[in-house]
């Protein structure tokens, strides 16, 4: 029973981050109609950003969030207004190949800049343990990743559900035109939609690099992570992006070492064989 | 004929190389409810589209409040008092019916009176308070027209235009949506109706232009237009 609880816990823990890698990717899907194959690339810049940061200014990696997420926002931002735009007037392929080529020169910037060597944001707290009763126990740097990872999904929503621009974003994703006769400029809504996407991979990185560690060419692992989770969560959804994450993370909890992935990918089969438009898609 | 809000000269619209608005010239005097009539196909929606530029025109001018606003994307138009309720109500139907009619406030001018704008839409539709939470995709026909109304009056225009209000809608409805219209023009708004159901059009607007393959082929006080003048022209005979 303990080890079975202990499971259980270690892949909500698991799945939450699988959830923030995947809430931009999913996000862009909603909102954009793009399959932006950078966000990968994009979570590693975030990963390079906030190891690199805290080493340089000797600060908990937590701490470059204050950094990395604007610094990133602005870029997706910048992306999505001069680049992934102007190509999407001659249809969605056009823009899909871009984000493609993107993540090649993303990867080989990394590799340029950074070399192939692996890297792992240090926190103080890397093998703390929280000693629970009947023998379970939690990592601390799990758990607050995991604090992270739900925090920026909630801020996400709270956004989305209240702010005009927030509301702005969800009526593009219903529809572009009803929006634009609402005042909405839906070029500029797509830019917003990019940068919080971004910033969100700016997040996810701090999460990977303090979990992990990671190279210039990891961007690829994870990107799959966020695809298998848009899809079985239903693409543009939060909450489905939240609970496909936690379907994931228990996946590979339970499938151990060998066979996690076999079974995540086993469950995204089943998903599209099933239902296509994800659990939480109407 | 008081002052024309917006004036409408030789406007063309193409749908790649489908001309759907052949030349369009028709002026709608400030205040008033003006009727745009015409069988199916005769570029009336095409016509709303692009004068409240979901649609670009090939050729034309526009002009709204004496500025030119050939062109000018949607987005800009509602900034300056100009507004359409597009045809089938295109309400956001992941939203509630509250965040649809605040989506209204969006230009920045009606943003400082939300809280105003939802009580007249209220007490407009008293029905859309009682279901204010609900997803608009659990509302009947009628109700997510009266959700695209309220979103459009909630940002103060000065011209609306509604397309095809009445569409599929039972006839009690539809008399309550037009009892509403002219409540809204009583206030003060100019109104342009597109309609199939010529007479209900008619009726209630004080001007009435005939469409027929893309072209403006009527206009007049429908008071003075005559039954057949006006069955002429919507025939093309």
């Amino acid at each position: 029973m303990t080890v079975v609880i202990q499971m259980l816990i270690n892949g909500i823990l698991l799945g939450s981050v699988y959830a923030l890698l995947g809430v931009g990717m999913s996000m862009i899907f909603g909102i954009v109609r793009l399959t932006n194959l950078a966000h990968g690339e994009f979570i590693i810049i975030g990963a390079y950003g906030s190891t690199l940061l805290s080493l340089a200014l000797g600060v908990d990696p937590i701490l470059t969030l204050v950094i990395t997420v604007p610094v990133m926002f602005i870029a997706g931002v910048l992306i999505q207004t001069v680049l992934i735009n102007r190509v999407m007037l001659q249809g969605s392929e056009p823009a899909l190949l871009v984000t493609f080529g993107l993540s090649i020169i993303l990867k080989d910037a990394l590799l340029l800049l950074f070399t192939a060597d692996a890297r792992h944001a240090n926190v103080p707290y890397s093998t703390a343990t929280i000693r629970l009763p009947a023998g379970l126990h939690i990592a601390v740097l799990d758990l607050v990743v995991f604090a992270i990872s739900l925090a920026t999904i909630l801020i996400l929503t709270l956004f989305l559900r209240y702010t005009y621009m927030g509301r702005a974003i969800r009526a593009t994703s219903d529809d572009t035109a009803a929006a634009s006769l609402m005042g909405v400029s839906v070029r500029r809504t797509y830019g917003i939609a990019m940068g919080i996407a971004m910033a969100t991979a700016a997040v996810a990185g701090l999460g990977v690099g303090m979990r992990w560690t990671f190279y210039p060419s990891s961007g690829g692992d994870y990107l799959l992570i966020a695809f298998g989770v848009v899809v079985i969560g239903g693409m543009g959804s939060i909450p489905g992006t939240l609970v496909a994450g936690l379907i994931f993370g228990l996946a590979q909890v339970i499938g151990g070492a060998n066979y996690g992935m076999l079974i995540s990918y086993l469950l995204l089969i089943l998903m599209l064989a099933v239902r296509p438009q994800g659990l939480f898609s109407k | 004929m008081s002052e024309p809000i917006l004036k409408v000269e030789g406007l063309q619209a193409k749908y790649g190389d489908f001309l759907a608005v052949e030349s369009a010239t028709l002026d709608v005097p400030a205040g008033k409810i003006v009727s745009v009539i015409g069988a199916n196909g005769a570029g009336k929606s095409t016509l709303m589209e692009t004068i409240a530029g979901i649609h670009k025109p090939s050729a034309g001018k526009v002009t709204f409040k004496g500025e030119d606003i050939t062109g000018m994307p949607a987005e800009k138009l509602v900034l300056r008092g100009l507004s359409l309720v597009p045809q089938g109500s295109r309400c956001f139907v992941r939203m509630s019916v509250e965040d649809n009619l605040i989506m209204g406030s969006y230009p920045k001018h009606a943003r400082a009176r939300v809280k105003e704008s939802l009580d007249f839409v209220y007490q407009l539709f008293p029905v859309l308070k009682e279901k204010r939470h609900q997803p608009t995709s659990s509302l009947s026909g009628g109700q997510r027209q009266m959700v695209a109304i309220g979103r459009a009056l909630m940002a103060w225009p000065d011209l609306i235009l509604f397309d095809e209000i009445s569409l599929g809608l039972a006839p009690a409805i539809i008399k309550d949506i037009y009892a509403r219209i002219r409540e809204i023009n009583a206030g003060g708004t100019t109104v342009v109706l597109v309609e199939q159901d010529t007479n209900r059009a008619i009726r209630t607007a004080e001007y009435t232009h005939v469409m027929l393959k893309g072209r403006v082929v009527l206009s007049g006080r429908s008071k003075e237009l005559g039954e057949e003048e006006i069955k002429k022209a919507y025939f093309g005979l």
